[in-house]
């Protein structure tokens, strides 16, 4: 449990939101093109990282707004939060 | 020589104040090389050493351990124990675990407390009824005990659970397996650790490892804190961080680890003798034979290492559990702890080889681990020894993310996910 400072909406309580999972997975541009491996890569495997991860949130009791944010998933700690389309802070 | 655990050595030991046991592991500095490393020192990866040395005849072979045996996800469960799945791949695979743990104390000569008090799974709503009997028919076709509960059925088996039609989600009816129950889960890592050792595998505790060592796609050795080790056959059995050694390895696993959470009460007199839980709720309670009521929460939905969880996942199941049982309105909790749970997708496990020759995953338990224990040692110690899986965890292989053959446990699984 934590805050998460919204874009939109500013510091809420954690279970305002609902997580989104890894962020930046592309959509496949064309999809009737795509393997099975791709589709399983796309689909299914995921970094899940110990360490910063950068991932997905949606304000589903609040503004109910999507955002991006990084945060290390060894300790919970939030490094940044940022707005989807925006690019993501290097490192 | 391991000396027999049995009356006549508990007696000789009282004599002397109980002070001179025998070690019940050994302690070993790595060698340079072994036939095989298993990753991971809990439940799952010391009963796959120990069936790999048993059925396989692999002795020269170790375990590695980060921290110490049974201090993970084995020392934090809810210890429940049924096979009441409604797949038939996950009702073979989880029914072959039931029936090793029938005679697993016999068998280890060490006493898991495997105590067969039934599990009973409840019903609150017109779903749940339909999605219950139909698994109820499922189970029997696949020759798994299980019985349908009316209310009453339900109240006469456990009496202390509120039937009244008026709380918030009341209990429309129920399953039973009667062969299902719990087990002391430390015994059972202990139990294996110490008949694997006994063969003659290495336990070797804070032990973490570094790195995967690989000649193309062939895996070549170990980079621990106590040095390189060198194997052709590595299993990792790495439950919440099974994705960070397979990222070591350079691959990339459909699993995300989040904190799931668990609590005891301060330690009563005996007023629940079975194992009661409650998907619609989320809620699962059982009693220790200490006298602790032993409550399962569930999963944040968030990936996390952290070992914690939210409170509001813990206030939401204590809200469940006083609708359920009046009762326990004045309980105080003792514990609260987090694991850390790596789930699957179709929220059913992976028993595999991966496209790299000699690394084999045991990994997705997610939520249910505890209670595929022994078979799930017993199959992956299988599919290492011969690079092929059994036909009972043929099912359960990395490759059915790419063929989409998914073993779809969601919901169907008697708790969610």
């Amino acid at each position: 449990m934590f805050l998460i400072n919204c874009p939109y909406c500013g510091e809420r309580d954690q279970q305002e939101f609902k997580a989104g999972g890894e962020a930046h997975i592309e959509r496949p541009k064309q999809p009737t093109e795509l393997s099975d491996d791709e589709w399983a890569e796309y689909l299914f495997m995921r970094k899940n990282i110990k360490g910063v991860q950068f991932e997905r949130w949606n304000h589903t009791h609040g503004c109910r707004k999507w955002f991006n944010m990084v945060r290390d998933t060894s300790n919970d700690e939030i490094k940044a939060i940022y707005k989807m389309g925006e690019k993501p802070p290097s490192q | 020589m391991r000396n027999k655990y049995s009356v006549f050595s508990l007696i000789k030991n009282a004599l002397s104040y109980h002070e001179n046991w025998q070690r019940a592991w050994k302690d070993p500095v790595p060698k340079k090389e072994y036939d095989a490393i298993i990753i991971g020192g809990g439940g799952h990866g010391l009963a796959t050493a120990y069936y790999l040395a048993k059925k396989h005849n692999m002795k020269n072979i170790a375990v590695v351990e980060k921290g110490w045996i049974g201090g993970g996800n084995t020392g934090r469960n809810t210890t429940i124990i049924r096979s009441n799945y409604l797949w038939d791949a996950s009702a073979g695979l989880y029914d072959h675990a039931l029936k090793i743990w029938e005679g697993l104390s016999q068998e280890l000569n060490y006493n898991v407390m495997f105590s067969q008090r039934g599990v009973m799974n409840l019903a609150h709503n017109l779903q749940d009824v339909r999605d219950l009997k139909r698994r109820t028919h499922a189970n029997r076709l696949n020759g798994i005990d299980a019985v349908y509960l009316s209310t009453e059925e339900v109240k006469k088996f456990c009496p202390i659970i509120n039937t009244s039609p008026d709380i918030r989600y009341p209990v429309l009816g129920g399953t039973l397996q009667r062969r299902a129950g719990t087990a002391r889960h430390d015994a059972v890592a202990w139990g294996y650790a110490r008949g694997a050792d006994a063969m003659g595998v290495d336990i070797i505790q804070n032990c973490e490892v570094k790195g995967i060592k690989r000649n193309g796609d062939s895996v070549e050795g170990i980079e621990t804190t106590k040095g390189f080790i060198k194997t052709k056959k590595v299993g990792v059995v790495a439950a919440g961080h099974s994705s960070v050694i397979a990222n070591m390895a350079g691959l990339r696993l459909p699993l995300e680890s989040k904190p799931l959470q668990a609590l005891v009460s301060e330690p009563v007199k005996p007023i629940i003798d079975t194992v009661v839980m409650s998907n619609a709720v989320h809620a699962y309670v059982s009693q220790s034979d200490k006298g602790e009521l032993v409550i399962g929460a569930g999963t944040d939905d968030y990936v996390s290492y952290t070992q914690k969880g939210s409170h509001q996942i813990v206030e939401g199941t204590l809200n469940a559990i006083l609708e359920l049982y009046p009762i326990f309105s004045r309980m105080r909790m003792l514990r609260q702890w987090g694991g850390i749970v790596d789930i699957c997708p179709d929220a059913s496990p992976i028993l595999s080889k991966t496209s790299i020759k000699g690394l084999y995953f045991n990994c997705g338990w997610g939520t249910g681990g505890f209670k595929a224990t022994p078979g799930s040692g017993d199959l992956f110690a299988h599919t290492i020894a011969n690079d092929e899986p059994h036909k009972l965890n043929a099912a359960f292989n990395l490759n059915r993310f790419v063929s989409g053959d998914l073993v779809d446990e969601h919901g169907a699984a008697a708790v969610a996910h």
